[in-house]
């Protein structure tokens, strides 16, 4: 039972940081990057092909990171420059990486069982695999948005962030607000890219229907995570996404445990979304009432 | 502080959730224990990537074949099924459910499946079907002797089977189409295979490949008037959408060879097929000889279809005028 915790656990951090990728589109620059279901994959099909070569995992993860990097720049040039809407640019992003990520892993599907990854690298501390990916997820989930945070502080973070709460005062302090989406969607795919790589890598193989609904997963654990954890600050965000991430994990264990048939978990998953989107509306209601009440008391 | 006070409420209401959920687990453990004068009940999950007709047959064949030795579904053994819906991130977490549930046996019935199911235990038995190649996949050593904890039965069908009953119906092909989705590994090992065999018979291959259901249709437009006949292998995708080519096809009096049964069926012209209930059934039997302990996965070598048959779509043949010779009428049906 401890065993199925951890390993729930430890799916939560590893997918948080696609989350992370995913909050920073979504929140701080208010558009719903789609290229990420081909990016996603993209970080796993480049990761998986340098470790069939037997290169390092670091090195595998590092270049998906550039990989990802380079598709979020295509999205946000078709966005900035072809002034395509960010929708539809984060799509054709999509569409054209099924082809270049065929091209990459050259089949559909590159196993890594029996290969070296970023996992069999720890097993000089003898750690149960479901401990070694929680040790690894929780690595990750706490470095990236560190780093994520110590980029906020800087001038650049604060004016990406500006970009999406607010273009004008932004623009008119002389800061150009599409060389702040562009970048906000290098950073986004990036970390969209090192998540799938880090996924391959545990699952045991890369596979170009990878990214289908990982839109849908981020975007759910970023709701989720700011409802049940907050988004006061930059701070409290990062942590509510992460923490967000592992909800959805443990909500998803907990339905299917409970033997809910998977034909619905789609339909039970969008419901779970629209409630998380929807809670702080019925809060609001709930708190004014309160507030009546203690008026004629 | 209140905000704090929610959070650590809502994480207590979550780790609640799952400690409930360990005591009704719990629960379940302690029954099997009171029977335990009973003969052993084997715990079976089945993992199926997504939900069509090749794959259900698979799937229905497997239980079926267990019951032909005697293991029946809640008798003495319960099987757990589970279906991902071709999203890759459920099958990570069905197969940690299945080890976590310390079950037996796994079935998995797909590639993916049976990668993620591999990845995640090296000590159950893993019994795979409806997975052309073992050795590509990295699921096995080698299909004569897989070596670790995994074994099953193939669905690959030679190519070159195809081809030659093409050749038969048609002698004077020049040029094949291969139509396949490009997103399968099983479906881009035979089309490889088959152009390796077809260059041996001097034929042209012309390719076209759909990414889903909805680009069939053109893929297929794109090969009429170019290719002498077409060439499907068995393909996910294809064997959903069959009804589509044939659309197409049928009308501009172009022949479609495939390598599935239920593909001649929905609008295939004619094919050798294999038959995914049956390999579902010898993977069946596999998994009952591995639960009585009469066979260990590492030395079962990888099951094939011994005998093949000639299926032809008599409908769709005379839909494109094609006289189908005396002799092959007989061994088909």
């Amino acid at each position: 039972m401890s065993d199925l915790i951890v390993s729930t656990v430890a799916q939560g951090l590893l997918w948080s940081v696609m989350a992370i990728g995913l909050y920073l589109t979504f929140r701080t620059l208010l558009i719903a990057d789609l290229s990420v279901e081909g990016t996603f994959p993209l970080g796993a099909a480049v990761a998986a092909v340098l470790l069939d070569e037997k290169h390092s995992p670091a090195t595998a993860i590092f270049a998906a990171g550039i990989a990802g990097m380079l598709a979020g720049a295509v999205t946000g040039l078709l966005h900035t420059k072809l002034k395509i809407p960010a929708l539809l640019a984060g799509i054709l992003t999509m569409i054209a990486l099924y082809s270049v990520n065929l091209r990459v892993m050259g089949k559909a599907n590159l196993s890594l069982l029996n290969t070296d990854t970023v996992y069999t690298s720890l097993a000089f501390l003898n750690l149960s695999p479901n401990m070694t990916t929680f040790v690894v997820g929780l690595i990750i989930a706490v470095l990236i948005p560190v780093l994520l945070y110590m980029f906020f502080g800087t001038e650049i973070g604060m004016a990406l962030r500006a970009t999406g709460n607010n273009p004008q005062m932004i623009r008119a302090m002389g800061v150009n607000t599409d060389n702040m989406l562009l970048l906000g969607l290098v950073i986004s795919n990036g970390l969209v890219a090192v998540a799938g790589a880090f996924i391959a890598q545990n699952n045991g193989f890369a596979d170009v229907g990878m990214g289908v609904g990982t839109i849908v997963i981020g975007l759910a654990s970023v709701i989720i995570g700011e409802v049940l954890f907050g988004s006061k600050s930059v701070k409290n965000s990062l942590i509510s996404v992460v923490l967000g991430s592992i909800v959805y994990r443990i909500v998803i264990a907990v339905v299917l445990y409970l033997g809910m048939p998977p034909n619905d978990l789609k339909l039970f998953t969008a419901i779970l979304v629209a409630i998380a989107l929807s809670l702080p509306l019925f809060k609001a209601k709930w708190d004014s009432r309160k507030v009546g009440v203690k008026c004629y008391e | 502080m209140l905000r704090n006070l929610r959070q650590k409420k809502m994480i207590a209401l979550a780790v609640g959730a799952i400690l409930t959920m360990g005591v009704f687990a719990g629960c379940g453990g302690e029954k099997k224990e009171a029977g335990s004068e009973k003969a052993k009940v084997y715990q079976i999950g089945v993992l199926q990537m997504v939900q069509h007709g090749a794959l259900d047959d698979s799937n229905k064949g497997f239980v079926d074949g267990l019951a032909s030795k005697g293991y029946k579904d809640g008798a003495n053994i319960k099987i757990d099924q589970q279906n991902a819906q071709g999203d890759q991130s459920n099958l990570k977490t069905i197969s940690q459910r299945f080890v976590n549930n310390k079950v037996d046996l796994i079935f998995a019935i797909a590639t993916p499946a049976a990668q993620i199911v591999a990845n995640e235990t090296r000590t159950i038995p893993i019994v795979g079907a409806a997975i052309v190649d073992y050795k590509t996949a990295k699921l096995v050593q080698s299909n004569e002797k897989p070596g670790g904890n995994v074994t099953g039965t193939t669905n690959y069908n030679p190519p070159k089977r195809q081809i030659d009953l093409a050749l038969k119906l048609f002698p004077n092909a020049k040029t094949v189409g291969a139509l396949y989705t490009s997103s399968e590994l099983n479906a881009q090992l035979q089309v490889k295979a088959m152009k390796e065999y077809a260059a041996e018979k001097g034929l042209t291959v012309i390719e076209a490949t759909v990414s889903n259901v909805n680009d069939i249709q053109q893929a297929a437009q794109s090969l009429l008037g170019k290719a002498d006949f077409i060439y499907c292998p068995t393909d996910n995708n294809l064997a959903s959408a069959m009804s589509n080519v044939a659309k197409i096809t049928v009308p501009a009096k172009m022949p479609v060879f495939v390598g599935d049964e239920t593909m001649v069926k929905t609008g295939g012209t004619a094919g050798i097929s294999v038959n995914f209930y049956k390999l579902g059934f010898q993977a069946g039997e596999m998994a009952a000889d591995i639960l009585s302990g009469k066979s260990k996965t590492a030395d079962m070598p990888i099951g094939s279809q011994a005998e093949v048959k000639v299926i032809i779509n008599k409908e769709a043949a005379k839909a494109i005028g094609l006289i189908i010779p005396e002799e092959l009428m007989k061994e088909a049906k």
